[in-house]
C-alpha cells in the first residue's frame, strides 16, 4: 500500500474516491434529506461569507450523554428553486449512483475478463467468433442505442440502469484481456512456472493475474466513468423517469430548465452537481493509475528501490491507458 | 493484401448487417417495442378504423407490415432500408429519411471541425510535453489533461452557453445560422458563400470548443506517451549518431512513429463523439442528428428514432471500415501479416 501512498495522483485519486464512499455511506445518516420548502428558496452559497456567514453555527449536541461541541450547517451549498438544499440532494443522490457505479463495474469486469480470457485461451474457432462479436459490439455507437433502450426500457432501479448503460463497456475490457492472455501464455516465464510444476492456480495468481490488473482496472475505471457521464447526461436530457432527485443529472435538469443558465442567482445549483461530477470521475482516474503501479511488477520494482522518494515517478509505463481519446461517451 | 481488404469489407458489411437486424429486433421483438406501440398509439387516437387501416398506417410509418409473417416483415424492412426509405416521422410530419438528410451535414461539419483541431492541439501540446518531459510545464500540462479528461463535454458547453451565450453575449445560444442568413454555397458568389461559412462557424463555435476543450487533454497525454516510447527507441540513437538535423528527426523519425497509432483513434472517435454528439446538441439546441434523436425519443416518435439509430450506426460502422482500409495504406505492416488483431 505504500507504493500507492508515495504516489501523489494515487493519494489524491484515493482520498476522492474513498471521501465519495463515506458521503454515500454515512452521509445521508447525518445530513437531512432534501424536502420542498425545507429552506428559503435559491440562498447562495456560504450565506453571509465563508467566515462568519449564516450558514454555520457552533452549537453543542449530546454523544453518548456527554455535551460536545459540535458545528450545525444551515444549507452549506445554498437551495433550489423550491427551497431544498443543494448539498443535501448531492449526498442523498450519492448512494444510488454509487450503486450504479458499482454494478456497471462488476458486470463490466466479470463479462469482460471471462469472454477475453475464454477468446484468448481456447483460440482457433471460439476466438474467432467471440472476436467478431467483441469488434461488433466495439463498432456500436453507444448514446443511440442507450437512449432507445432506455426509453424502451424505463430503468429506475440504480442497479439494473447501471447494466443497462454499460451494456458495451465490456467489449473494450474483453479485448484487452484477450490480447494480454494471448501474449502472457507464451511467455517464457509461463513456460518456465509450468516447467517447474506449480499448479495451474499459482501460475495464474503469480504471474498472470499480475499482469492483467492493469488492464482490469483501467478499462473498469473506464466503464464506471462511462456509465456516470452517460447517466448524467440521461438524467440530464430529462429522458430518464425520475421523481425525486436520484442522481446529480437531474440537479443539472432541474436547474437547467427552471432557467440556471439565465441568472447567476442559480449558477450555484448547476455548478455543485458539475463539481461533484469532475471529481468523482478524476478520483476513479487517479485511483486507477495508482493501482497501476501496484500491479505492475517493474514499477513496484523501481519504488522499491526509491522508497521515500515522493517525485512525479517516470511515467512512461502505463498512465496514458488510463486516459481514452475517444472524447467523452 | 488483397486478403486484408477482403476481410475487412467482409466484416463491415456483416456489422452493418448486424446493426439493421438488432435494430428490427429492438422495434419489433422487444417487450414495449415501438412497433407494438405505435399500433397502440393509432388505435387510441382512431378508436374506428379497421384493423387493416391500422395495419397499413403502421406498414407506411415503419416500414412493418403486421398482416405479413414476420421473416417477411423482416425482409421488408431490409428491402426499405436499402432503399434509403427509413419511414414517415410521426411529429415532424415528415419522411424520417429527409428529416435525417438535412440533419446529417450539420453534425458532420461542426464535429469534424471539433474532432480535427482536437488533435491537431492535443498532438502539438503532447509532444512537446514529451520532449520537455519531467519539467514544470510536463507535469503541470499532464494535471490539466486528467482534470479535463474528467469532464463530460455537456458540462462544458453548459458553463460556455452559461457565460459567453447568456451572461457576455459573444456567442448565439441556439440555432446553426441566422434567419438572415441565405444558405448558399456557390463558387460564383463568394461574398455570399463566405458570409454563410462565416455564420455557421459562428453558430458551431461554442459547440466546438466544449468538444476541443475536454478532448484534447486525452489526445495530448496519449501522444505524450507514443512520443516518449518513441525517444528511447534504439533507431533513434542511430538517427542521432548519423549526425541528422534536430528537426529532420522531430518530424520524420518521432512525430510520424508517434502519430501512427493515433490514426484509427482519430477515426473511433468520431464515431464516439458523433454518437454523444446528442446530448452537445440539444444543449446548443444545434438541429444535427442528435437532436431530432432525443426530440424523437422525447415525442415517443419511433419511426424518426429507429431511422436515426440506424443512420448514425451506419455512419460509425463506415468510418470504422475507412478507419481499417486506409490505416493498411498508411502503415505497410498492418496488411503484410503483422495484423495480430
Amino acid at each position: 500500500m505504500r507504493v500507492v501512498w508515495n504516489d501523489a495522483r494515487a493519494r489524491i485519486g484515493a482520498v476522492l474516491v474513498l471521501g465519495f464512499v463515506v458521503m454515500g455511506v454515512v452521509g445521508p445518516a447525518l445530513v437531512a434529506e432534501p424536502r420542498v420548502g425545507q429552506a428559503p428558496l435559491l440562498v447562495g452559497p456560504f450565506q453571509g461569507g465563508i467566515v462568519g456567514g449564516r450558514w454555520y453555527e457552533l452549537t453543542s449536541t449530546s454523544l453518548f450523554g456527554v455535551s460536545v461541541p459540535w458545528v450545525a450547517l444551515h444549507w452549506p451549498l445554498g437551495t433550489d428553486n423550491v427551497g431544498r438544499g443543494i448539498l443535501e440532494q448531492i449526498v442523498h443522490a450519492t448512494p444510488r449512483m454509487l450503486t450504479m457505479i458499482a454494478s456497471a463495474g462488476l458486470f463490466v469486469t466479470v463479462l469482460g475478463t471471462s469472454i477475453g480470457a475464454l477468446a484468448g485461451y481456447s483460440g482457433g474457432r471460439i476466438d474467432q467468433l467471440l472476436s467478431t462479436v467483441i469488434d461488433i459490439v466495439m463498432t456500436l455507437p453507444g448514446l443511440p442505442l442507450l437512449l432507445i433502450l432506455v426509453a424502451l426500457l424505463e430503468p429506475k432501479n440504480p442497479v439494473v440502469l447501471g447494466v443497462v448503460l454499460s451494456l458495451q463497456g465490456w467489449a473494450g475490457m474483453a479485448r484487452a484481456i484477450r490480447s494480454q492472455v494471448l501474449t502472457i501464455r507464451s511467455t517464457s516465464y509461463v513456460e518456465a512456472a509450468q516447467a517447474m510444476g506449480l499448479s495451474t492456480p499459482t501460475i495464474v495468481g503469480k504471474e498472470i493475474v499480475p499482469n492483467i490488473m492493469p488492464f482490469v482496472m483501467i478499462n473498469m475505471v473506464n466503464a464506471m466513468r462511462g456509465v456516470i457521464f452517460a447517466s448524467v447526461g440521461l438524467y440530464f436530457l430529462g429522458l430518464l423517469p425520475f421523481s425525486e432527485v436520484v442522481n446529480w443529472g437531474v440537479m443539472l435538469q432541474l436547474a437547467y430548465s427552471n432557467g440556471g443558465l439565465l441568472t447567476v442567482d442559480a449558477a450555484h445549483w448547476l455548478l455543485v452537481p458539475m463539481v461533484a461530477i469532475i471529481l468523482l470521475s478524476m478520483g476513479l482516474i487517479l485511483f486507477a493509475q495508482g493501482m497501476d503501479r501496484v500491479f505492475n511488477p517493474r514499477v513496484r520494482a523501481r519504488h522499491a528501490k526509491t522508497t521515500g522518494d515522493s517525485e512525479e515517478t517516470e511515467s512512461t509505463e502505463t498512465p496514458t491507458r488510463a486516459v481514452s481519446m475517444e472524447g467523452n461517451l | 493484401m488483397y486478403e486484408y481488404f477482403v476481410k475487412r469489407t467482409g466484416q463491415a458489411l456483416f456489422t452493418a448487417f448486424v446493426v439493421v437486424t438488432l435494430s428490427f429486433a429492438l422495434v419489433r421483438l422487444m417487450p414495449g417495442n415501438p412497433a407494438d406501440q405505435l399500433r397502440g398509439q393509432l388505435i387510441r387516437n382512431n378508436p374506428s378504423l379497421s384493423q387493416q387501416e391500422i395495419n397499413r398506417r403502421v406498414a407506411n410509418y415503419i416500414n412493418i407490415d403486421y398482416s405479413a409473417p414476420l421473416h417477411e416483415q423482416y425482409l421488408d424492412y431490409i428491402a426499405g432500408i436499402l432503399r434509403g426509405d427509413l419511414g414517415q416521422s410521426i411529429s415532424q410530419n415528415a419522411s424520417v429519411a429527409e428529416i435525417l438528410g438535412q440533419a446529417l451535414p450539420w453534425t458532420v461539419f461542426a464535429f469534424s471541425v471539433a474532432i480535427l483541431l482536437m488533435f491537431v492541439v492535443g498532438i502539438a501540446l503532447g509532444s512537446i510535453m514529451a520532449y520537455w518531459e519531467g519539467s514544470r510545464f510536463d507535469v503541470g500540462t499532464t494535471g490539466i489533461g486528467i482534470v479535463l479528461n474528467s469532464t463530460p463535454n455537456y458540462v462544458t458547453a453548459l458553463l460556455f452557453l452559461y457565460v459567453f451565450g447568456f451572461t457576455l453575449g459573444w456567442f448565439p445560444t441556439s440555432g446553426h445560422i441566422s434567419s438572415q442568413v441565405v444558405p448558399i454555397v456557390d463558387p460564383l458568389r463568394p461574398v455570399a458563400t463566405f458570409q454563410f461559412v462565416a455564420d455557421a462557424v459562428y453558430h458551431a463555435s461554442l459547440l466546438i470548443a466544449a468538444v476541443v476543450i475536454t478532448g484534447f487533454g486525452g489526445v495530448a497525454l496519449a501522444m505524450r506517451g507514443n512520443s516518449i516510447q518513441v525517444l528511447g527507441e534504439d533507431y533513434l540513437r542511430v538517427a542521432r549518431l548519423r549526425g541528422l538535423s534536430d528537426t529532420r528527426i522531430a518530424l520524420r523519425y518521432v512525430a510520424r512513429n508517434a502519430i501512427l497509432p493515433m490514426y484509427t483513434g482519430l477515426l473511433l472517435a468520431f464515431g464516439a463523439v458523433i454518437g454523444g454528439s446528442a446530448i452537445l446538441e440539444q444543449v446548443f439546441t444545434y438541429p444535427g442528428l442528435g437532436y431530432y434523436i432525443v426530440a424523437a425519443v422525447e415525442a415517443r416518435d419511433y419511426p424518426l428514432m429507429m431511422g436515426g439509430f440506424v443512420l448514425i450506426t451506419l455512419a460509425v460502422v463506415i468510418g470504422a471500415f475507412i478507419a481499417d482500409l486506409t490505416y493498411g495504406l498508411v502503415d505497410p505492416r498492418v496488411s503484410t501479416g503483422g495484423d495480430a488483431s
